[in-house]
């Protein structure tokens, strides 16, 4: 057990933790940070674990990477309730709750597909942020929380 | 009006729609006191998807204020076609006019170009999007026939991908206006025209048959069933069928009931209709006239 123990919670060096992510999405949290395990970062994930603010969460630390604003802006969107902690050799020197911004710029591709922000056109997407979900700023879609894991533009 | 540009329904307030709808009273009654309102103003007409009507009614306006128009032609035969951006065809017809009318069929293609451009630009359609041109002349037909406000009105046909219908329902919110929306359930109001009448309000009253509230109208807005929509012939034929205005049909409507349709129709509205007393929709498409050169008129002053 204790074994079990240390290693769900074992600390990383330098990097990011992603806590108290809604239960289900650790994985559209990494999509999100365009880890695909391809690009070498040492990543643990923890799903549904025991939470007393959530009753079950996920968790994402990511080595040797701290998250720029957009991807906590994005974050927001499909983890409401997240707190990201930056650390740096081995202790948390920014724990930060996220907020969800008023806009959204880059990071979600509209799903409309005739939408002139997915034509080649010299603009970037942005959508503004609803209560449950975001709109696009051009075509006025709407794209539920739930379904803007599946429209992200992150590579 | 408060804004350079015609963009959405969405953002033209009840004081937007009255100034544009009086002018175009004024206009109605006394058209050669506009003759010259607007001489050496140039508009320059951007179609990328074909267009008759309103192509036609912005051209006769601009020229019935003693402007000119530039008209950009057939897709086929301009630069688009050698691959140049939107944002770059607007940018150099902006140098060509004093104001732009643009047809696009993508969605979002208006606000798109309304941030490259200084000059005023009116969407005459954009995709499945806004046509809120259309929807002036709209209300200016629904305001001399029925008056605007304590009112019931069924907006009926291709509610999903009709633009027409998005950009009217938006704008009606402004008015007391009760309105029902009639459709096959593939055709429903799409999800963000549904947040905005929500979010102004407003009830969406929905039906699959005309006769469910058919007596209690004053105006029926019918929109035409695009064949395109559909996966198979046969699946069109029955839904257009059942969305068809013919003397039966009318039975069960008031006496004074208003019938309007954005045009062109295929076939449903029966001709039997047109020399009816209900059907009002030629009058609609001449009142695009008054209407457009109002609009051209506020906006171009706007830009004095």
């Amino acid at each position: 057990m204790t074994d079990d123990h240390q290693l769900r919670v074992s600390k990383i060096q330098n990097g990011t933790v992603i806590d108290h992510v809604e239960a289900g999405q650790a994985l559209n949290v990494l999509a999100i940070l365009g880890i695909d395990g391809t690009s070498g970062e040492t990543v643990s994930v923890g799903m549904n674990v025991p939470s007393d603010r959530l009753g079950r969460k996920d968790i994402v630390k990511v080595e040797g990477r701290e998250l720029s604003q957009s991807e906590v802006d994005v974050l927001s969107l499909i983890a409401p309730a997240a707190s990201i902690n930056i650390v740096r050799d081995y202790e948390v020197v920014e724990k930060s709750r996220v907020v969800r911004p008023e806009t959204v710029s880059g990071v979600v591709s509209c799903p409309n597909r005739n939408c002139i922000s997915n034509a080649d056109e010299p603009i970037t997407s942005g959508f503004a942020v609803l209560s449950d979900g975001v709109r696009c700023d051009y075509c006025g879609a709407i794209v539920r929380e739930k379904e803007i894991a599946a429209n992200l533009d992150v590579s | 009006m408060r804004q350079d540009h015609l963009i959405s329904a969405v953002d033209l307030s009840r004081e937007d729609i009255e100034a544009v709808l009086d002018r175009a009273a004024e206009i109605d009654a006394n058209p050669a006191a506009f003759r010259q309102r607007h001489a050496g103003t140039v508009l320059g007409l951007c179609f990328f998807e074909p267009s008759t009507r309103t192509r036609m009614s912005f051209d006769t306006a601009m020229k019935r204020l003693g402007g000119q128009t530039v008209d950009m032609g057939p897709v086929e035969s301009s630069s688009v076609k050698k691959g140049e951006t939107l944002a770059d065809t607007v940018r150099v017809v902006e140098g060509y006019a004093d104001a732009l009318v643009l047809r696009h069929p993508s969605e979002g293609a208006a606000t798109m170009a309304a941030e490259f451009i200084d000059v005023p630009l009116v969407n005459a359609g954009d995709g499945a999007g806004q046509h809120p041109s259309q929807t002036l002349l709209d209300l200016y037909t629904i305001r001399e026939n029925a008056g605007l406000d304590d009112i019931t009105i069924g907006i009926m046909g291709d509610l999903k991908y009709g633009r027409t219908v998005h950009s009217l329902a938006e704008a009606l919110t402004n008015f007391d206006v009760n309105q029902h929306f009639i459709s096959p359930e593939s055709l429903q109001l799409p999800r963000n025209v549904r947040y905005d009448l929500h979010a102004s309000g407003a009830s969406v009253k929905e039906h699959t048959e005309l006769d469910e509230v058919l007596p209690e109208l004053d105006v029926l807005y019918v929109t035409r069933i695009q064949r395109e929509r559909f996966p198979d012939e046969n699946e069109y034929r029955k839904v257009a069928g059942e969305y068809k205005i013919d003397d039966e049909t009318l039975a069960a409507a008031s006496d004074d009931l208003v019938i309007m349709h954005p045009l062109p129709r295929v076939d449903e509205i029966s001709p039997e209709i047109d020399d009816s007393d209900h059907a009002k929709y030629f009058e609609q498409a001449h009142n695009g006239i008054p209407v457009r050169m109002a609009l051209l008129d506020i906006l171009l002053s706007n830009d004095d």
